[in-house]
């Protein structure tokens, strides 16, 4: 079944292993700047909030690219950039509205995140597990059932405390 | 790669720039990190120099594998000559700054000289530049990193800075980054500031290429695992540091009230778990925050929920806060431990150190060596908690005469108060001891007295000892990579086998810091965490070097060896009570008066303590003296030091 990556920040513990393994995974070197996925921090307040691409249905990438050198690939689901049809525009950059869009000076190519061909490393990384990989049918199962133990026990509370 | 990175040379004063690649051999012999750092300062500072005069090397480092695809090694080493011990100064954090400094460029900094006014580096993908830093100066230690991001326009900057206290040129204050990492030990944010320089900006967008990128990112999968089911690193996750606090207090290793007693009778109340009654974010699985790339996440993130600091963000606290803040001035409120732990971190100051030495001066005013004059009528009595932070300020503000001369470290402080002051101070090397008691575990004892920086639990102490660990395990751990047949004991009130101890494990030590790797991630607090058999794969598929687990022991005496050298130059003798290995008289005098039954009542037996300082030094190749002998230095190719190779 396929699966969606997913992101809940309330774990994060801000450590940018995602960052470092995901660089060396793709590129062969340790560098946050060619991660696919960045932990975007307000250390003053403590939050950490890894951002990814989300791989949209309705992908504004893909639709902005002059040349479709994006579309969805048919076995794991990302959105793929042909680097042979890319002419290096870098309109899907400016669009994505989530800054997942990558640009790499050096090979002078946008880069984004394959879901590493179905084994994402951050997520097999994430001893917190801040991202995931869930099957589709189960994408707010996990949300929705910490969400209900929350207000469960506020109930409780305000039951006891009267 | 990560052996590309280069070391820069930048000289205050004349303001001038120089880089140079480090060669492989220098890599082979000194590693990287807090090894290198040790060549570095032998070979720069000048014999006796002035630890606050321009001539004083402040070095900043990264370990070798920083910023590779290994886990945990955030930490930046900064060492110099030490304005509180006039000895070895050397200082580790953990954070963000050393991995960026990495991407950047660099692994190692050399900054000389003074700068006519406040300044700060600004080292972005190669290039150093400095610049004014006069809007910073007064700004405490968060706010400056915020105003230089805002400054830089870049909010992934990240700033080793100093707060006020080492503007002020406390000799003790800490340099710091992020919300709490301090480098906290023998003042090297005192010799910052002595230099004008308000803070090390870094950002950096450059590769640090794999070896074998596949093999390093498989191999880190597996340490990540083997580090994360250790039980010490899973309760450090969720508590922190002060996990320890309640057992250590239970058996009576916590020095209260000075080394009055060996163990707080109020701990309950500063427990991790009184602290989470009133902080409103803290202490929790999520509430935790880690350095780069490291999974245990040890760090507690908290909000003051009452008092003068209510509402104030802020990261901790330690087991040293506990200590500081609460067990030595016998202080019992969480809110005074946390309000403490804030203070500290704003202004930049080595918490162990200022609550020891306001511990101390409470302990004097007990005894009546100071009174309401010298105070200026702050009631310094222990327990009494507003002249407890009433002389945090004073001591980083310099103000009054008690704040001004507690500032100055303990012997000179010593030598001002008068009297038989010296006597009360807990020092090793002019440094305070970690809020822990050794009176009944004399393996931790020979640890503080003969640590190259002065008192310090984080330079050779074996703190599994405590775990009563069978022979066989023991043997397994210590008799590898260097073979002992010599006796060990299980049993931590013990004096046989320590020395030998203590020496594997300032070996252990001098490698994680050259690495670059966190001591939680090492034989440390837990017995089946990596040691030397363990690194040769890390190093090997992260930057190509190839290492056997022997040379990587050999590296790190030979560091160590570097240390020693260092302080002999500076003037360490054996039993000098200032500047030795020795201990204050109270440990081999006073019995324990507290805690478990086998701890009621021990102390230091002096003679057996010389016994195990020989024994320390013969497993060294070390003289009677504690002077490394020539055969020695020549086993280690260090005949010729200064070589001034780099």
């Amino acid at each position: 079944m396929e699966k969606f990556l997913t992101v809940d920040a309330d774990k994060c513990t801000g450590c940018r292993l995602c960052e470092q393994v995901c660089s060396v995974m793709h590129e062969g070197v340790s560098n946050p700047a060619k991660s696919r996925i960045q932990v975007v921090k307000w250390e003053q307040e403590g939050v950490y909030i890894p951002v990814i691409c989300k791989q949209c249905e309705d992908a504004p990438c893909m639709n902005v690219c002059p040349v479709r050198a994006i579309s969805r690939d048919p076995d794991v689901g990302f959105m793929k950039v042909d680097q042979e049809v890319c002419i290096g525009c870098r309109s899907c950059v400016g669009i994505c509205p989530f800054g997942a869009m990558g640009y790499n000076p050096a090979a002078r190519q946008v880069f984004k995140c394959d879901l590493c061909g179905g084994d994402p490393q951050c997520v097999r990384f994430c001893e917190v597990k801040a991202v995931e990989f869930v099957p589709v049918d189960r994408v707010s199962a996990q949300k929705k059932r910490r969400s209900a133990a929350r207000q469960s026990a506020a109930e409780r509370q305000a039951v006891t405390t009267g | 790669m990560a052996l590309d990175r280069k070391i820069a040379y930048i000289n205050l004063s004349t303001r001038e720039v120089e880089t140079k690649s480090i060669p492989l051999e220098m890599r082979k012999k000194f590693i990287g990190g807090r090894g290198m750092d040790a060549y570095l300062l032998y070979n720069h500072a000048p014999e006796g120099c002035d630890p606050l005069g321009p001539e004083n090397p402040l070095i900043v480092s990264g370990g070798l594998l920083t910023a590779t695809c290994a886990s945990a090694t955030a930490r930046t080493h900064v060492m110099a000559k030490s304005p509180l011990t006039n000895l070895l100064g050397s200082c580790n954090m953990g954070g963000f700054f050393a991995p960026e400094l990495a991407w950047a460029g660099f692994h190692h900094l050399v900054i000389t000289g003074k700068a006519d006014k406040p300044v700060y580096l600004w080292i972005h993908n190669g290039d150093i530049e400095i610049r004014d830093a006069q809007k910073l100066w007064g700004k405490n230690s968060t706010d400056t990193q915020w105003a230089i991001r805002d400054e830089l326009d870049d909010q992934e900057v990240k700033s080793m800075v100093i707060g006020q206290a080492g503007e002020n040129q406390v000799a003790y204050a800490c340099v710091m980054t992020g919300i709490k990492n301090a480098g906290g030990r023998t003042g090297m944010g005192c010799v910052m500031g002595s230099k004008n320089l308000k803070a090390v900006a870094v950002r950096g967008t450059m590769d640090v290429k794999i070896a074998h990128p596949r093999e390093a990112l498989e191999h880190n999968k597996k340490f990540i695992d083997q580090i994360t089911s250790a039980k010490v690193n899973q309760i450090q996750g969720a508590l922190g540091t002060p996990f320890i606090w309640g057992a250590t207090n239970c058996w009576g290793g916590v020095r209260t009230r000075n080394f009055q007693y060996n163990q707080m009778e109020y701990a309950d109340e500063i427990e991790p778990e009184a602290i989470d009654d009133i902080a409103t974010e803290t202490m929790g699985p999520h509430h935790m925050t880690g350095c780069f790339g490291c999974q245990v996440h040890c760090r507690a993130q908290y909000k003051i929920q009452s008092g003068l600091y209510a509402g104030k963000y802020d990261e901790g606290p330690e087991y040293t806060s506990l200590g500081a803040f609460g067990a030595e001035p016998d202080c019992k409120s969480a809110e005074t431990v946390l309000t403490g732990n804030h203070l500290v971190n704003q202004y930049g100051v080595d918490n162990l150190e200022i609550g020891s030495m306001i511990a101390w001066a409470m302990e004097l005013y007990e005894l009546g060596i100071l009174t309401q004059k010298e105070t200026e009528g702050i009631d310094l009595r222990f327990g009494n908690d507003e002249a407890l932070l009433q002389m945090v300020h004073n001591i980083c503000t310099r103000t009054g005469w008690l704040g001004n001369v507690l500032a100055d470290g303990g012997i000179p402080a010593a030598e001002k108060i008068g009297k038989n002051a010296f006597d009360y101070l807990i020092q090793v090397k002019g440094m305070n001891n970690l809020h822990s008691d050794e009176r009944a575990t004399p393996g931790l004892a020979l640890n503080i007295a003969t640590a190259s920086r002065g008192s310090d639990h984080l330079r050779s102490r074996p703190a599994i000892d405590l775990y009563h660990l069978p022979e066989p395990v023991l043997r397994k751990i210590y008799g590898s990579p260097v073979p002992y047949d010599g006796p060990l004991s299980s049993e931590h009130t013990e004096y046989i086998g320590k020395p030998w101890q203590v020496f594997w494990q300032e070996n252990v030590y001098m490698a994680v810091d050259s690495l670059g790797i966190c001591k939680y991630h090492t034989v440390f607090l837990g017995a089946t965490l990596p040691n030397f058999e363990d690194w040769p794969d890390v190093i090997y598929y992260n930057t190509g070097l190839k290492f056997t687990p022997k040379e990587i022991w050999d590296a790190a005496e030979r560091c160590n060896n570097l240390e020693r050298l260092f302080n002999l130059r500076e003037g360490l003798t054996r039993n000098d009570p200032k500047k030795g290995d020795t201990l204050n008289h109270r440990y081999f005098d006073e019995p324990c008066r507290r805690g478990a039954p086998d701890v009621i009542g021990k102390k230091i037996d002096r003679d057996k303590f010389n016994v195990m300082i020989d024994e320390f030094y013969d497993h060294h190749g070390w003289n009677k003296e504690g002077v490394p002998t020539s055969e020695t230095l020549q086993r280690l190719g260090l005949e010729n030091e200064p070589t001034r190779l780099l």
